[in-house]
């Protein structure tokens, strides 16, 4: 450790005078600290020395922040985006999510943790798109770009607890986002029955994933092309007829589909946890945005939630507030899909084909 | 020269200009212009530069006021920069945002028989000047070796940087946000702080090696409890603000069109949706905003609404404007720009047009009663005088609670309330993690915050065994050689010791 007495000060003069002299070549902790000085703060900095794993920092050579190091399509309005961010690989819990700005002018979207994986030092995120962000993020994240800002994991872990028989239960945007619970129950000794919600056959993706780590998995489309026809609200029950002893029931997806799960396990009693999507800012509990009424209190989904207990909330509060913008929202998508018609480069997306639940 | 006396200083306070009210509520470029050099040097006249001065120890960081004022008005602008940023390591700022009528100003004795000396406006004068010509402090840094975490970048986490980086620790600060400067970035708009005199202040940060790492949300990524057991940080810093926004609990609460000043504010200053849609953050504007509550909050988000074009804007606020929390300056500038104040006045129900949104409040009007525990007359509702108004955009500007994350992640003590309980020297429960700001003391004021994360600093120092040695100076050079990485030779130097 530096110690300097009074004959120490008359030392300092002189390394600075080395310092001055860069030929001199002499590293010392001061030149080291000089050069800090004009260094621009990277996320990097501290995370070298969490020491005990050989993963957790980004070396000069790991490429830039958050980059996309993979990207699939699962259909045209889903894709997948796995972002480099080892210290969150690490940190990441089922249940929670990231705040994502994808450009400089962007908005901070919540989109949950479909995956991570601390060894790879990635998380994984499914996006669907829907609006002007999603669709944009669409068009231009591709393998090797990068996202303006990720922040996270956000939000109270889910409780993968004693529980001995789950329904894991994911529709639409959904689907993803119940994969990292659906693992953390069956790691956690439990039987978990996975029941996911497409519209059609062609959209289903991650069935090997997710059959994996669930003792049945129950496909349902709107269709009828694959699994059982109609909503996931049809494979709960058929779950709930085959185990009576269902301890939980986990369910993810549009606010309509998880308020028809609750109401499918209201009248047989089963605790069922739903993660709300209220429109976010800022994901720290400032805002108050994100606020939803659960047991007649006000509770901020980005901290207190996102996961609550589905016969406590309002639903329709919830779906109420997601109509805030849509004016805006409307606004926003259709000038950029002038600017893309423009560009000549508008995306085969059609707006009916999203997946619903 | 004889002694300045209060018969021979000039005896009106030099005005400050300021954009004409008309054409600034639609604008969002600085209210007030500040003093020139002339304005200044007239103004630093009428300080009477008592030997035994009442606003030092007005001043929450005691700053040296008169010991500055007579530098400029030897012209050493210089030497007045160096005695006000001895205390306040952000004058740009704090001159514009500080309540100083109740802090230097409210106890200046010019103020007895005059307008007391606008402290303010020439601590901001110099402050403009140091940013206009570069200038900043900072001395050739040994490294300690010692490596401190900074949890939140607000003033208190800025301020605690900044002397512990010139104290030779190795200094990161871990913002949430993707910007740092926290409520100075998110809540005060570009009028009353232009964004550029924040950057300015960051970038002396920067140059005093201070890392500011955003996208970092501290509790969640990584804990306390990891910072000091595997990151290898010896101590910490909590300045993580109270911000999280409080609601009255009435019906319609949950109707599309009611926000907090916070979410309204962030979405404006921030993330910048009043340039939508080239910025993607919506705002959602209404033609009449009621905004609840009369602090420097709520003037912040009227005036807001008023430069984005919301045609009418209340205030809504049951007490007086006498008890009004707010900075005097701003109360003043809401009401030349046009905003309808209605005082004793609280809203009961916030009404539904039918659709989920909002059509208006229906509102109580108040009496001032007994005085309550904090002193000020606690406001009693007139029984049936209730009326009803349109509106289409509430807006909460009632306070915040703790923020709960570092609750939630750590073992740290709280008080009832939730705020990170501290001791005298600001040390938490744990042992090295110190805290400081809003997050120990509630909402309060930037210099509060600052001054609060400096005296953290010390305690921090004390912590790891870093002692301050006498400032040296560098021997005299010349001409280019005298520039080290930059930094002036004539610039002060600190030598570190660390105690063995
Ligand atoms: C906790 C949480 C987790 C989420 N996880 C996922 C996920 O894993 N995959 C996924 O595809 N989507 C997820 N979403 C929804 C996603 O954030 C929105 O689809 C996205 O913000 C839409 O942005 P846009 O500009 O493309 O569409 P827009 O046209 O702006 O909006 C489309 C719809 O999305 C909702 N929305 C808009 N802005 C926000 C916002 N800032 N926060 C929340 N909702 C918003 C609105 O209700 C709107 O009707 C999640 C939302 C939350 C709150
Ligand atoms: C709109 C508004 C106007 C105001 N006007 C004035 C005024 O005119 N004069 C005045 O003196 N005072 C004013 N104040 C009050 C003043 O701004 C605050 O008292 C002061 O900023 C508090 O400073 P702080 O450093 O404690 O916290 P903050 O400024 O709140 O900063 C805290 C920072 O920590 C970050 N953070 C929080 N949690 C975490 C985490 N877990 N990990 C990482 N980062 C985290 C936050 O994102 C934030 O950036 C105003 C406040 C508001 C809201
Ligand atoms: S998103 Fe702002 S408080 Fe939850």
């Amino acid at each position: 450790m530096i110690y300097l007495n009074a004959k120490a000060k008359s030392q300092t003069y002189k390394k600075i005078d080395t310092l001055c002299n860069p030929i001199a070549g002499v590293t010392t902790v001061s030149a080291a600290r000089a050069a800090n000085v004009v260094r621009i703060a990277s996320l990097d900095a501290g995370k070298g020395d969490m020491g005990d794993s050989p993963e957790p920092g980004r070396g000069p050579d790991q490429g830039p922040r958050f980059e996309i190091v993979a990207r699939e399509d699962f259909s045209d309005a889903t894709y997948l985006l796995e972002i480099r961010h080892p210290m969150m690989a690490k940190a990441a819990r089922p249940g929670q999510f990231v705040i994502v700005i994808s450009h400089e002018n962007g908005e901070r979207i919540p989109l949950t943790l479909a995956d991570f994986d601390a060894r790879k030092g990635t998380i994984t995120l499914v996006v669907q798109a829907v609006g002007k962000t999603t669709k944009q993020m669409q068009r231009d994240c591709q393998r090797g770009t990068r996202l303006f800002s990720v922040v996270g994991p956000m939000g109270v872990p889910s409780r993968v607890g004693d529980a001995k028989k789950v329904i894991c239960v994911g529709g639409g945007l959904g689907v993803a986002p119940i994969f990292p619970q659906a693992r953390a129950f069956k790691e956690s000794g439990a039987y978990v029955v996975g029941v996911v919600g497409f519209r059609t056959k062609d959209l289903i993706f991650w069935e090997d994933k997710f059959k994996q780590y669930c003792d049945e998995f129950i496909i349902c489309t709107d269709d009828g092309s694959a699994g059982i026809e109609g909503r996931v609200t049809k494979g709960i029950e058929q779950a709930i007829q085959k185990h009576a002893d269902i301890d939980e029931v986990v369910a993810i997806g549009p606010p309509i589909m998880m308020q028809a799960c609750a109401e499918t396990t209201r009248p047989h009693n089963i605790k069922t946890i739903v993660s709300l999507n209220p429109v976010m800012v800022d994901g720290t509990g400032m805002c108050g945005g994100c606020r939803v009424k659960v047991g007649e209190r006000i509770k901020f989904a980005c901290v207190d939630g996102p996961e609550f207990d589905a016969h406590e909330v309002d639903f329709g509060d919830l779906m109420n507030r997601l109509r805030r913008f849509a004016a805006d929202e409307q606004a926003a998508m259709a000038r950029w899909s002038e600017t893309c018609r423009m560009a000549g480069q508008l995306t085969a997306v059609d707006p009916s084909s999203q997946e619903r639940a | 020269m004889a002694r300045k006396t209060i018969r021979t200083i000039p005896q009106d306070r030099t005005p400050m200009p300021v954009q004409e009210p008309k054409a600034r509520a639609r604008n969002f470029a600085e209210v007030a212009l500040g003093y020139s050099e002339e304005a200044a040097l007239n103004e630093c006249e009428r300080c009477l530069l008592c030997p035994d001065p009442a606003c030092v120890p007005g001043c929450p960081v005691h700053i040296d006021i008169p010991g500055f004022i007579k530098k400029i008005s030897e012209r050493d602008y210089r030497g007045a920069y160096d005695v006000l940023t001895d205390a306040n390591l952000l004058p740009a700022i704090c001159g514009r945002v500080c309540p100083q009528e109740d802090q230097c100003e409210g106890v200046c004795p010019v103020g007895d028989t005059l307008e007391p000396v606008a402290i303010g406006r020439i601590e901001r004068w110099l402050g403009d000047v140091a940013i206009a010509k570069g200038w900043s402090n900072i001395p050739y840094i040994e490294p300690n070796g010692f490596k401190v975490g900074i949890i939140g970048s607000g003033p208190a986490g800025m301020a605690c940087a900044a002397d512990l980086a010139k104290a030779g620790c190795d200094v990161t600060i871990y913002e949430a946000l993707h910007q740092p400067g926290g409520v100075l970035r998110y809540g005060i708009p570009d009028f009353r702080l232009p964004p550029g005199v924040l950057d300015g202040e960051y970038e002396n940060l920067k140059r005093l090696g201070v890392n500011i790492e955003c996208n970092t949300l501290v509790g969640r990524l990584f804990t306390i409890e990891q910072m000091i057991d595997e990151m290898g940080y010896q101590a910490v810093f909590i300045g993580t603000g109270a911000g999280s926004p409080k609601f009255m609990d009435i019906p319609g609460e949950f109707l599309n069109g009611v926000l907090s000043a916070n979410e309204f504010l962030t979405r404006c200053n921030l993330m910048r949706a009043g340039e939508f849609p080239n910025y993607d953050t919506p705002l959602h504007l209404g033609r009449r905003a009621a905004i609840i509550g009369a602090g420097n909050t709520a003037m912040d988000a009227m005036r807001v609404c008023l430069r984005l074009g919301v045609e009418k804007v209340y205030c809504i606020y049951r007490r007086t404007k006498a008890e009004s929390p707010a900075r005097v300056e701003e109360i003043e500038h809401a009401e030349e720009e046009g905003i309808e104040f209605h005082w004793l006045t609280t809203p009961v129900e916030i009404l539904d047009d039918g659709n989920g949104n909002v059509r208006g409040m229906r509102c109580l009007r108040m009496e001032l009663g007994e005085p309550d525990e904090s002193g000020r007359r606690r406001p009693v509702p007139i029984e049936g005088s209730d009326f009803e108004f349109e509106a289409d955009m509430i807006i909460y500007a009632i306070g915040t609670n703790a923020n709960p994350i570092l609750g939630q992640t750590s073992k740290l003590k709280l008080n009832k309330w939730g705020y990170i309980e501290t001791d005298e020297s600001l040390a938490t429960s744990m042992a090295g993690v110190y805290a400081g700001g809003d997050i120990v003391t509630g909402a309060a004021t930037v210099i509060l915050a600052m001054g609060a994360g400096r005296k953290a600093a010390c305690s921090i120092k004390a912590y790891l065994g870093i002692r301050d040695s006498d400032r040296v100076y560098l021997p005299e050079r010349s001409g280019s050689e005298g520039k080290i990485f930059g930094i002036d030779s004539e610039e002060k130097n600190f030598c570190r010791i660390r105690v063995a």
